[in-house]
This record gives C-alpha cells, sequence and structure tokens, in this order.
C-alpha cells in the first residue's frame, strides 16, 4: 500500500488527552473527503484506543501513548495506537464484547466498537512489554492528496 | 462537559451537553447519582441533545444510571440522541434493555 501522507503524535497517557488525540486525529483526516458519520466514527476508534492504554497499559503510572496516522493508497485511513505497557495476556478474550478487567466503571465494549466502525483492526500484545493497535478505515469518496 | 438538572413532579431530567469520554465520565456519574439521590424520582430523562460526542465509557455511565434507577423501582429513558452517541449506543445492544430515542431530524 503506497503512502500518500502521514504524521506522527506522541502524548502522557493523562485521561485530558482522550480529547485532543481524536480532534487531532479528526484535524488530519480533514484532508480526505469523508462524511460526518466516517469522521463520528474514526473519532470514536481513536477514543478508545487511546482510553485502553490509559486505563489497562498504564494502569499505575504515566506512560507514553504513540500514535501513527496514515493515508494509504487506495482510499484508507490507518491509525496505529501503540503503547510500552502492560500488556494484554490473552488479546481474543480482550476482544470480546463485555469483557473487561476495569470494574463496573468500564463497559467492555471498546473493541466490539473499535470493530464495528473501522474495516480492519488487528492487536498484537506481548505482556510486559506492551501492545499496538492497528486500524483500518476505507474512505468511500476522496479528494486527490497533494 | 455540562451537566442540567430539572424536576418535574417525580420526573427527573438530566441534560448532558459536550464530549462523555472516560475522561470526563467519574465527574458526571458523581453528579448524576446526586441528584437522582435528592430527587428519588419515578421516572428519570437522559437527555442528550447537546452531547456532541460520547464513546463507550458514556454506555457504563448509561448502565449505571439504568442500575439505580432498577434499585429505586423507578425508570429510566433516553432522549434526543445525536447520531454519533446513537451509533455507539446501537454498538452495545444497550437499547434491548433501555428506550432509546433518536434526535429530531432538523
Amino acid at each position: 500500500m503506497k503512502e500518500l501522507n502521514s504524521m506522527r503524535l506522541e502524548f502522557p497517557s493523562r485521561s485530558a488527552n482522550e480529547g485532543f488525540a481524536r480532534a487531532a486525529v479528526a484535524a488530519f483526516a480533514s484532508q480526505l473527503d469523508m462524511t460526518l458519520t466516517e469522521l463520528g466514527d474514526v473519532k470514536t476508534a481513536v477514543s478508545e484506543a487511546v482510553t485502553n492504554c490509559i486505563v489497562h497499559a498504564y494502569p499505575d503510572m504515566i506512560g507514553t501513548v504513540h500514535m501513527r496516522v496514515r493515508i494509504v493508497d487506495p482510499e484508507t485511513l490507518e491509525i496505529q495506537v501503540k503503547d510500552k505497557g502492560r500488556g494484554i495476556e490473552d488479546v481474543e478474550r480482550a476482544r470480546e464484547p463485555l469483557f473487561t478487567t476495569g470494574g463496573e466503571d468500564r463497559s467492555g465494549m471498546g473493541f466490539t466498537i473499535m470493530e464495528s466502525f473501522m474495516d480492519e483492526v488487528k492487536v498484537r500484545s506481548k505482556p510486559g512489554v506492551g501492545t499496538a493497535v492497528t486500524m483500518r478505515k476505507k474512505i468511500e469518496k476522496r479528494r486527490p492528496v497533494r | 462537559m455540562k451537566l442540567t438538572s430539572t424536576q418535574n413532579g417525580g420526573k427527573l431530567t438530566l441534560a448532558i451537553a459536550g464530549e462523555l469520554d472516560h475522561h470526563e465520565a467519574r465527574a458526571l456519574c458523581v453528579e448524576m447519582e446526586e441528584r437522582i439521590e435528592e430527587v428519588l424520582p419515578r421516572d428519570c430523562v437522559l437527555d442528550l441533545k447537546e452531547l456532541r460526542f460520547m464513546d463507550s465509557s458514556g454506555i457504563a455511565v448509561i448502565l449505571k444510571v439504568y442500575k439505580h434507577m432498577n434499585a429505586l423501582g423507578g425508570r429510566l429513558t433516553v432522549r434526543n440522541v445525536p447520531d454519533q452517541p446513537l451509533r455507539v449506543l446501537d454498538a452495545s445492544g444497550i437499547d434491548r434493555m433501555i428506550e432509546i430515542t433518536a434526535g429530531e431530524p432538523d
């Protein structure tokens, strides 16, 4: 897949940055001709992935959240959210609807929402090393990137 | 994030404005639970007309209020839900338990 444009972002895992991450990705993605619904889906998926880093990857500390956003040919927005946190023991289980280790403050629907709002969600994780979530969404109509 | 509450007899309307994510969820939850405890309503309405964004943190918040209202023997309805929060609620399947109505078209 040919890369047409990209950006990288890193920030401390403070919850105030959840809104910042959504807004930053939305601003970068505005060069694509996205519908409001597509943009809402992307912001929601970003919010879920970043919240997972803050709540689960770095539960008792402030770590760094790394994001990479790419526009790739043909007509795809790719978002990677990576941490060097605790990692996930059982990725398959973590992806199940309603599964959470976060108590009743969390719904356990984060991965389910990422999966239903994006076309592809890949999760790589190693306990004690970290987690990388890579999501892709095909954008139907697109202005050419110059 | 802003919460406005209006009481009318046994009915408590809680209107949420702004963006509801993990950062905002806990404080909002505490505030809503306090209002419910003060009023002890028969009917609680969450008005989401001014909610610009919600992620799965909002599902946990709504479920908490739903359980609270159930424990009081009351009822919860969610009204005027804009498109983005509605897609999140739909994906969660929460509409099987709670009455949810979409925002009126402009």
